[in-house]
């Protein structure tokens, strides 16, 4: 094809020029890759430190508040896409004595493996191991105001006065003081018994895999789940406050993401607009000797699309390069680095996909002026 | 013989604002096919523009030209182009080669212009052309590489390359010193006898345009003398 060789020729004739340009180009790449992945990457543990270890969906009953059939709840859901783990949980509020210290808790009857796929439990006991029979895990913040060890035998005491005694088979730590404080673990049998719940639970606990999509997920169950006496509900709707940061700082990288972009648009443009006069000749010649408008304006959409995918190529490499220094060198003091990386390939390859179409349209208004130029004006002008 | 170009009442007017400037007045002229001819006048006699029309990168402001046999005057700007690629060859002062091509790809350019595939009866047909213009040691040299003399040579090849019915060279020898000039017509001389291409060349120099068999003279936009050898 002539004018891409002609196009490569170009470049190639003038190497300072053409680096430049593709520099420019890999810079702004990488800073949109760099801003772009590290926003979001913030964004990312931020909400995986905030719902990744709890509930992203929870059906709870609409009247009273058990669940007598959860069962069937379970199974109407059964096959809704997304969802990654289930669990039942039968939380009852009742006091924990302790020597002579009473607290008020809320005891939660958990099918402990399942709601380890959603609270993480396992890695949150620091201390000590998950309950099983009548056994109670209890908060850190709780275990160390009241005096708590592993071991230990403690009463909980229900709201018809009756007292039951367990055992304190660990302690957890789920980073959230009031939780620390105020949950206690038992296994889902024995609180049941416990408080006379039959099979009965209080809520059924879903985590789906885009935890952005649990509106949808909620949906879609409150669908299916029509003919239950149930309610839905989902993380997004108890943290507004939440979502409107992050919105806002989805919004502050879009800009400067378009501001980058602009930069690269301008300088192609600018760059190409002189190359166009600078070549004015050969174009000029190249049409007198018959190559038609259409071809010579490719010849400069052609030097576009090969600076913009240069650029891009680069600039992909050196903000993942950047990304992983980022996260190499910045660090916490224990070593483990400042932010974990959630490195998005299809964000960074469109980073370089629009790099790549920008060029190609800022080329537009340069393969244009070349479309025009009359081989005469060249040849008066000589 | 048939006539490769004709002009039929050729008027060509510039206008720049209110600034109307006739450089030529119903010219008529015709070359027959494998004539060897010149256009002489004095600078700003209009002889460029009339060159510069038969080559269709000018138009006229009135008039018709033909070239090899069809009406350009009304042609469209892709026909003109294919027109130019296929019939005529170009030679101009200030030679015009790329420079970020090689002297061999300067020559082939017209061809691949055409839009047809390498092949290798056109690379031979460019060291064929380019060992006639005595070009064969620098071909694979970028243009800018070369002698002024070897620049023009390596035109005339390019010229040549798509078989044109007609070259138009104008003033081709304007930065050339008196050997390369004779070596030059030689050179067009040449190729006129071997491939039977029409030679319209334009120059200021008398002596120049009396070694052709024709000579056309321009003065302010008219024909004033028409003097065959």
């Amino acid at each position: 094809m002539l004018p891409f060789r002609i196009a490569m020729r170009f470049l190639a004739s003038s190497k300072a020029q053409t680096a430049l340009v593709v520099v420019g180009i890999a810079i702004g790449v990488s800073v949109q890759v760099f801003v772009g992945t590290l926003i979001d990457s913030l964004q990312e543990s931020l909400i995986d430190r905030t719902v990744g270890g709890s509930p992203h969906v929870i059906v709870t009953s609409a009247e009273g508040d058990v669940i007598a059939e959860p069962g069937g709840v379970i199974a109407a859901v059964d096959g809704v896409k997304g969802v990654t783990a289930t669990s039942v949980s039968a939380d009852r509020p009742a006091f924990l004595l302790s020597g002579a210290s009473t607290s008020s808790v809320l005891v939660r009857g958990w099918d402990i493996p399942q709601a380890d796929l959603i609270y993480g439990m396992s890695e949150s006991v620091y201390d000590g191991e998950l309950p099983d029979g009548w056994e109670l895990l209890v908060g850190r913040d709780l275990a160390e105001d009241v005096g708590i060890t592993v071991g230990q035998g403690v009463e909980v005491s229900v709201t018809n006065g009756s007292r039951y005694s367990f055992t304190v088979s660990g302690l957890f730590d789920l980073k959230v003081s009031s939780v620390n404080l105020g949950w206690a673990v038992a296994p889902i049998g024995t609180v049941q018994s416990l408080f006379s719940l039959g099979s009965g639970v209080t809520s059924v606990e879903f985590q789906v895999d885009d935890v952005f999509a649990a509106d949808a997920v909620d949906e879609e169950m409150s669908a299916l789940l029509a003919g239950f006496p149930v309610q839905v509900d989902n993380w997004k709707e108890q943290n507004e406050q939440l979502l409107s940061g992050l919105q806002g700082q989805t919004a502050s990288s879009l800009m400067i993401q378009v501001f980058v972009l602009a930069a690269v648009v301008i300088a192609i443009a600018s760059v190409l607009a002189i190359k166009v006069v600078q070549k004015s000749r050969q174009i000029g010649i190249l049409k007198a000797m018959g190559m038609t408008d259409r071809a010579s304006s490719l010849v400069f959409l052609f030097e576009g699309l090969v600076l913009g995918a240069a650029g891009s190529v680069i600039g992909v490499s050196l903000g993942v390069g950047l990304l992983l220094s980022f996260v190499t060198f910045a660090t916490n003091p224990d070593g483990s680095p400042l932010i974990d990386l959630y490195l998005d390939l299809r964000f960074v390859l469109g980073s370089g996909a629009v790099a790549v179409l920008a060029a190609a349209l800022a080329a537009v208004i340069p393969a244009r002026k070349s479309a025009r130029l009359s081989p005469m004006e060249v040849i008066r002008n000589a | 013989m048939p006539e490769v170009v004709l002009l039929k009442g050729v008027n060509k007017v510039y206008e720049n604002g209110p600034i109307r400037t006739q450089v030529l007045f119903d010219v008529d002229l015709a070359f027959e096919e494998g004539s060897f001819n010149s256009i002489i006048g004095a600078s700003g006699s209009g002889k460029s523009t009339l060159l510069n029309i038969i080559g269709t990168l000018d138009r006229p402001t009135s008039g018709e030209v033909h070239v090899a046999g069809r009406r350009t005057d009304r042609m469209g700007k892709d026909e003109l182009a294919a027109l130019r690629n296929r019939t005529i060859g170009f030679i101009f002062q200030f030679h015009y080669l790329l420079p970020e091509f090689t002297a061999r790809e300067n020559v082939l350019m017209p061809h691949w212009i055409k839009g047809a595939a390498r092949s290798g009866e056109a690379e031979r047909k460019a060291d064929e052309l380019l060992d006639v213009v005595g070009l064969t040691k620098v071909k694979d040299n970028l243009s800018t590489r070369m002698s002024g003399g070897q620049q023009q040579r390596t035109a005339i090849a390019r010229a040549l390359m798509n078989d044109p019915k007609v070259v138009l060279a104008d003033e081709p020898t304007g930065n050339l010193d008196s050997e390369n000039t004779e070596n030059l017509y030689r050179t067009f001389r040449e190729v006129s006898d071997r491939y039977g291409t029409t030679f319209v060349i334009v120059t200021h120099d008398r002596r120049i345009a009396e070694k052709t068999d024709r000579i056309v003279g321009i003065r302010d936009g008219r024909i004033d003398m028409d003097v065959r050898v």
